[in-house]
């Protein structure tokens, strides 16, 4: 017992056992509760009933089509600059040890996360009305 | 290994006791964000089923669970039963990290009110919660329907581009803490006033606040930022074809987070489980009841800051999709990177 809570103190892999444990509790209720109601309800199931819905009018067409490009570039956008921001997160942690030089380092990087949005933003790819 | 066993029990009887508690307040959120809508709006609301329609949202639960389930005959069998699982999965798991309350120490041992005490909190939840945009985009381009497709997509590109301003915003917060971990956070806002100032990191980052609750808006898809599910263009959504308790875990789902998101809100911000002249209050009562009270705290701050996001859902109208993306993209980082740098600036040369 002693043991398992030093090393829960001293963050080794020992710590993340709980989240494991919270992971298959979660994944037992999940499959619990879905296999339950799967038995639970009625089933009469017809041909009308399992066509999809699209406001009572007849369905055309499939949907699996292509979407506006907006959407994707947002996404591509998003990589590109969470990984950015995920580098803020170390420096942020040693913010104090690292002290004003680091802060000057910090600025510069700023500036070129700056640059890159000023880009999209004058390119467009955040317009979304057109 | 029987004390691995101990450690093992003592472990899940807390995940279940956190899961029980979150499903029961996720419950009563649906009813109160009903009397809320009620009032505001002069209405009485859910008043039939028990006193004040207490009893309202087990029959809704119930409901759901007898429902028949449908599931259309072109949809993507697997992904549109992983799509709600996956929803559910991921607002159960992000509760892990969030410190409930004080270490209780017994005789034997300590018991330790949070689930992981690991020191990279707030990554797990950020990856947590966008992990959730899967379910969401699963759900709705497994149904093969074009609203289910269209409302998946707007969640999804809200979702991620709200997350960079979500992770930018506490940035700055962590400048002061230098630490990730969600326990050593709350430490460190113990008590309320201190050194002539408040120990509480909503008063040192007002402006770090307002934008991380901006984006917790936009996470939870709730009104203002209720695009996904725009009744008015989209029917209903990306659940538009989840009937019984799939319908119900993505509902829950949204509850669950909401409940979950508060709690982190009131972790980062408003000092957790801490509340004035605890120190006071530790000395004169004994450690258990200690640790209720402190419990106690953080989920008024919890229901508190509930309530707010109820109020804001029934006052404000929706926003445009394009309005959306500008306030995230360029409004809410470009704020977010000023306001770390002021903060950097300030504490290097102003308080050293």
């Amino acid at each position: 017992m002693n043991f398992l809570l030093l090393a829960a103190n001293q963050q080794t892999p020992f710590s993340y056992l709980p989240v494991a444990i919270q992971l298959l509790v979660g994944i037992g209720f999940v499959v619990l509760t879905i296999g339950a109601s799967q038995f639970l309800g009625p089933k009469r199931s017809t041909a009308d009933k399992l066509i999809n819905f699209e406001s009572g009018i007849p369905s055309v067409g499939n949907a699996r089509q292509p979407m506006a490009i907006k959407y994707f570039l947002v996404a591509i956008l998003f990589v590109l600059f969470d990984v950015e921001v995920i580098f803020f997160y170390p420096y942020a942690v040693n913010f104090k040890e690292l002290g004003q030089e680091g802060f000057w380092a910090v600025i510069m990087f700023v500036a070129f996360f700056l640059s890159g949005f000023i880009y999209i933003v004058k390119k467009g790819a955040l317009d979304w009305e057109d | 290994m029987q004390l691995d066993i101990a450690f093992i029990i003592e472990k899940v009887l807390l995940i279940s006791v956190i899961l029980l508690g979150s499903l029961g307040i996720a419950m009563y959120a649906t009813w109160a964000e009903r009397k809320v809508a009620a009032v505001m709006q002069d209405r009485r609301g859910p008043n039939r089923a028990g006193f004040m329609g207490l009893f309202q949202p087990l029959a809704d639960g119930l409901k759901l669970f007898f429902k028949e389930e449908i599931i259309p005959d072109r949809s993507t069998r697997f992904l549109f039963i992983l799509g709600p699982a996956l929803a559910m999965l991921t607002a159960v798991m992000t509760s892990a990290v969030v410190p409930w309350g004080p270490d209780i120490s017994a005789d034997n041992g300590v018991i330790s009110l949070q689930v992981a005490d690991i020191n990279i909190g707030i990554l797990f939840i950020f990856g947590v919660v966008s992990l959730g945009v899967y379910g969401v985009m699963l759900g709705g381009w497994a149904s093969n329907n074009k609203f289910s497709l269209l409302s998946s997509i707007r969640a999804a590109s809200q979702a991620i581009s709200y997350e960079l301003a979500m992770g930018l915003s506490l940035v700055a917060m962590l400048m002061m803490t230098g630490s990730l971990s969600l326990r050593e956070i709350v430490e460190q806002q113990h008590g309320f006033w201190d050194n002539g100032y408040f120990t509480w990191n909503f008063f040192k980052q007002p402006l770090g606040f307002i934008i991380f609750l901006t984006c917790a808006f936009a996470e939870l898809n709730r009104a203002p930022f209720d695009l996904p599910e725009c009744e008015s263009e989209l029917n209903m959504g990306y659940h538009q074809e989840y009937s019984s308790m799939k319908l119900g875990f993505y509902l829950f789902a949204e509850y669950i987070n909401l409940f979950i998101s508060s709690a982190v809100i009131a972790t980062l911000f408003f000092g957790g489980y801490n509340f004035p002249f605890m120190d006071e209050v530790a000395g004169s009562v004994n450690p258990i009841l200690f640790a209720i009270i402190c419990v106690m705290a953080l989920l008024t701050k919890v229901i508190c800051i509930i309530l707010f996001f109820m109020f804001i859902r029934w006052t404000l109208p929706r926003f445009r999709y394009d309005q959306l993306m500008r306030l995230g993209w360029k409004s809410l980082i470009p704020l977010a990177l000023v306001n770390m740098v002021i903060t950097g600036a300030v504490i290097l040369w102003v308080i050293k």
